[in-house]
């Protein structure tokens, strides 16, 4: 799998009149074609549309040639996870229940990457509602992981994930609301970053769960990941959450040296039952770090085997109420019945699969009377505690912290069948999305051929100290990253 | 379920009635969406991503509606919260389209309210305590009677701003309950937040009743009531619930904790059919909105922009007008009117006559032609003049109510209209002497009786001047004429 050009090489390219964008959008197809496609494929992608492609692409040629300035990701190809409505293919959330449903809008971030000149090629697969951490619990099909076909991805971004490290787009969309971009970046031996809660617009993002869900950018490179989340970022009126805080230029914060940046090494990301082997690329890592100036100080967040937990009672709870329009009434499938209540019952019960019918009904709970101060209240107060984990060590003088993206490299299809175990594989990232905080993860090494990925975490709207650290280490481990 | 018992056994027992009154607020766009919120358009024209719920939508709040509530709030007395929040009330209908109703809970707009609703016998203030004052979106409507084996959804309504007013169960009897929504209603118009249409429904009221041996202190159980389409219907549905509720413990039974619909027709309640789900509706903070946070200079700001509410003006009117008590109260039962009425005695001088023709002449046209006085054909200004007329003389009395009917239908100047029609009083000395000597020279033998001494015959004279100037000899100059010729 030799990587094409990068995406900022892709618009240069375009930009001198080298690479057109229609040749890039054929590529792009040609290369899914060989590798996703059919009953071996990945099925990364599900779904496409090669004339609107082909007619985007001839559209960011024309304005070239009328003399305009050529976005940042002009006549780059990419893909968005099928959760982001898209105005000219399908937006499933890899479910049953939106079977052929088409948005009449287009997110804000679908806009700001077709105004940065990027070409949407394909809605990609997912876990159905992005619930999920390998991208098994879709309504068509499981994706294959590109570097083993044996394995999954990673999710509930696998599809995306898997689109970038199979060759066949440089930079896409995911969304996280638990590690679901970080995960299956780890997973596939990318870079995946989710910004800070309120940095990217959701407007658009089929909601799992509000407080915590979040549009996130893979990339090949650490590049790539930082001019996609450069075009997405910012204040979107559309979304109240979506914050007013200006947006850094996070490709000039590439740099030589590390002087000066102090890394957090969390002892509880690093227990005694880690796999050595992921320890091992941990620590060389943060040799890395050390030798680029960086100073690496042991921190604590007490509160960090409490974040599952937490995470299952807020992210379910919220999903069980975001969830309830998928009624049947308006869009997407509605099964036949006499009565109302029965066809409100046979829609969502054939409509949604295991998982997501699990969670609505463990979210449904914790929301009810008698329950709700138990579960969801006393969860919010212990979310706020691991808010407070990050800042006690931030305010102490920690730029970044350092830790493994996930406790294992990507696990055989099927191997996971415990739902608990399944949602332990996000122990390690669910906490920047309970805090909000943004956090990255990129190759450090492989472990049996699979790859690992290691995790920065920063400051709230501090992405930009993520991509100088991610920079750094990129250049540092330089092939090691891929061994 | 139709229920009698004794005028004693109804005496035993008072009602207990907490009042929650819904009111459309009257914003060009949807609470969280851009859409329109006209009434009456073809269904489902006023719909977006949003207001349907469609994947990915996400909603935005409207600040226009949040200056309203916070004004019919502080119009309430009540205390507006500097951080209020938004929460999801979740319940499955077809007509909602979320799947939940953007609402407030437990920490809504404003709280601690009153509204003064009579006397008491001590002469202090009746006061029923408002808890709360919250905002919300309404819902879409189903309609079940249009085809014949489907029900229809017309989300037009959905997400249109609404804010619930909720009283302390301070009510006692139907009565009162009238009065708290006749002077609720009052209010709300005053400060100008809503239509205020029951038939529209911009303004929906929901009853709690309960019951309890007069004297007792604890509460009995409470049904609620719906579905009263006018303030009369409330006051009906109270008793019809309050007998029904009588009779139930008159007769060792307990009352259930339901809803109820009031069918207007029977002059029954009947129970509701229960809500899709159960009533635990999983309140939870919307993740979606942040906090509304209104900052004090902010609150203040609207309060100090309140317009006079109607006690304030109750009590003004009765001191700087000198009207009666009576008088003020049709004055100043809507806004407009006692604007109006303000206009016309400020530009004419005297409150008095202003007073007596907005209430006579004016609120009849008004009442029978059905149109509202901000949209009637006489100004204010018109209006002052004609009296300033009659005052001065240049029209009689009764030529000043043509003149008054004429500018109904035209919305001409009374002064165009006086000389168009030639009702114009004459007070011309030479024209009314020559008027006065015809008179006498009619009736010699009446004028010799008069000047014997038979002083009620001056009638005779004057109606016969009056006759032959067709109405419009100035009466004073008349009588002053007449009684120069008999001295003279």
């Amino acid at each position: 799998m030799v990587p094409g050009p990068s995406a900022a090489e892709l618009a240069r390219q375009h930009a001198e009149g080298k690479t057109p964008p229609k040749k890039a959008v054929e590529q792009a197809f040609a290369r899914a074609a060989e590798v996703d496609a059919g009953p071996n494929g990945l099925n990364a992608i599900l779904w496409a549309d090669r004339e609107a492609a082909l007619g985007a692409a001839a559209q960011v040629a024309e304005l070239s040639r009328q003399g305009n300035q050529p976005g940042p990701l002009a006549g780059v190809p990419v893909v968005v996870k099928d959760n982001i409505a898209t105005l000219t293919m399908p937006t499933t959330c890899g479910s049953r229940i939106l079977e052929g449903y088409v948005s009449p809008f287009e997110a804000t971030v679908v806009t700001r990457l077709r105004n940065a000149g990027a070409i949407v090629i394909g809605k990609t697969n997912m876990d159905e509602f992005a619930m999920g951490s390998s991208t098994e619990n879709s309504a068509y099909g499981p994706t294959r992981n590109p570097l083993d076909p044996t394995r999954v991805p990673g999710g509930s971004s696998g599809g995306s994930a898997a689109c970038v490290a199979a060759g066949i787009v440089r930079v896409a969309l995911g969304s996280e609301t638990g590690g679901s971009v970080r995960q299956p970046a780890a997973f596939c031996g990318i870079v995946g970053v989710k910004p800070t809660y309120g940095r990217v617009s959701r407007y658009g993002l089929v909601a799992f769960a509000s407080s915590l869900d979040q549009v996130g950018v893979f990339g090949r490179s650490v590049e790539d990941a930082a001019i996609g989340l450069g075009v997405i970022a910012g204040r979107d009126r559309y979304d109240s959450t979506s914050a007013d805080v200006e947006v850094d230029d996070y490709v000039a914060t590439a740099s030589e040296t590390l002087k000066g940046v102090v890394i957090g090494r969390p002892r509880e990301y690093f227990p005694d039952s880690l796999d050595a082997r992921i320890r091992a690329r941990c620590d060389a890592a943060l040799d890395a770090l050390r030798q680029l100036g960086a100073t690496v100080r042991d921190v604590s967040l007490p509160h960090t085997d409490l974040a599952i937990p937490t995470y299952y009672i807020i992210a379910p709870a919220e999903a069980s109420s975001n969830l309830a329009r998928f009624d049947g009434v308006r869009y997407g499938a509605r099964a036949k019945a006499a009565a109302l209540r029965e066809m409100y019952a046979d829609t969502r019960s054939h409509g949604f699969g295991r998982e997501v019918t699990r969670r609505i009904l463990l979210g449904t709970y914790v929301l009810s009377a008698g329950y709700y101060d138990a579960y969801y209240k006393k969860a919010q107060e212990v979310r706020a505690l691991i808010v407070n984990d990050f800042q006690n060590v931030f305010q102490g003088g920690v730029d970044v912290l350092f830790t493994p993206t996930a406790p294992t490299p990507a696990f055989p299809i099927g191997a996971k069948s415990d739902p608990y175990e399944m949602y332990l594989s996000d122990i390690f990232t669910a906490t920047a999305n309970l805090a909000g905080i943004p956090a990255l993860s990129l190759p450090i090494g492989r472990v049996d051929g699979l790859p690992v990925g290691g995790q920065v975490m920063g400051r709230h709207f501090g992405e930009a100290a993520l991509f100088r650290v991610a920079f750094a280490l990129e250049r540092a481990l330089g092939e090691a990253a891929h061994r | 379920m139709s229920a009698t018992v004794g005028a004693p056994a109804l005496a035993k027992y008072e009602m207990v009635v907490g009042l929650e009154v819904h009111v459309q607020l009257r914003t060009r766009t949807k609470l969280f969406c851009n859409c329109s919120t006209q009434f009456g358009d073809p269904p489902n024209r006023n719909t977006c991503p949003v207001c349907l719920a469609l994947p990915g939508s996400l909603p935005v709040l409207n600040e226009s509606a949040v200056e309203l509530a916070t004004r019919a709030a502080l119009a309430l007395d009540a205390s507006v919260q500097e951080e209020s929040v938004f929460a999801r009330k979740n319940y499955f209908y077809p007509d909602l389209p979320k799947g939940y109703q953007i609402s407030q809970f437990d920490k809504p707009l404003a709280l601690d309210g009153r509204l003064v609703i009579g006397e008491q016998h001590d002469g202090s203030p009746m006061r029923v305590r408002i808890t709360r004052v919250h905002m919300e979106e309404d819902a879409g409507k189903s309609i079940h009677d249009r085809y014949p084996a489907a029900s229809a959804i017309d989300l037009n309504r959905a997400g249109t701003p609404l804010i619930e007013i909720v009283s302390e169960p301070d009510i006692r009897s139907s009565a009162e309950a009238g009065s708290y929504l006749r002077l609720l209603k009052q209010l709300l118009e005053y400060v100008d937040v809503s239509d205020l249409n029951m038939e529209e429904g911009s303004l929906r009221v929901d009853a709690n009743i309960s019951i309890r041996e007069r004297g007792a202190t604890k509460l009995g159980t409470k049904t609620e009531v719906k579905n009263m389409n006018s303030f009369s219907g409330v006051e009906r549905a109270l008793d019809a619930e309050f007998a029904r509720q009588v009779a139930i413990v008159e007769s060792q039974g307990r009352v259930e904790q339901e809803t109820l619909l009031w069918d207007a027709d029977r002059g029954t309640v009947r129970p509701a059919r229960s809500k899709e789900g159960s009533h635990d509706y999983r309140y939870f903070p919307d993740p979606d909105l942040p906090p509304l946070r209104l900052t004090k200079e902010w609150i203040a700001g609207i309060r100090d922009r309140l317009p006079e509410l109607p006690d304030a003006r109750r009590r003004r009117f009765a001191t700087e007008h000198k009207l009666s008590p009576y008088d003020v109260d049709v004055l100043t039962a809507s806004p407009h009117i006692a604007e109006y009425f303000e206009a016309v005695a400020h530009a004419h001088g005297d409150s008095k006559t202003a007073a007596n023709w907005v209430m006579g002449d004016v609120l009849a046209v008004l009442k029978n032609t059905g149109v509202p006085i901000d949209r009637f054909s006489v100004r204010p200004a018109d209006l002052a003049t004609l009296l300033d007329m009659v005052r001065g003389g240049a029209v009689s009395n009764s030529a000043a109510k043509r003149i008054f009917a004429l500018m109904v239908q035209t919305g001409d100047r009374p002064e165009q209209i006086a000389e168009r029609e030639g009702l114009a009083q004459v007070g011309d000395e030479a024209q009314v002497a020559a008027w006065v000597d015809e008179a006498i020279a009619d009736k010699p033998a009446e004028w010799q009786r008069y000047l014997a001494g038979e002083k009620k015959l001056l009638g005779v004279f004057v109606g016969a001047v009056m006759k032959r100037s067709g109405g419009r000899a100035d009466p004073r100059k008349v009588n002053q004429l007449l009684s120069t010729r008999a001295s003279g």
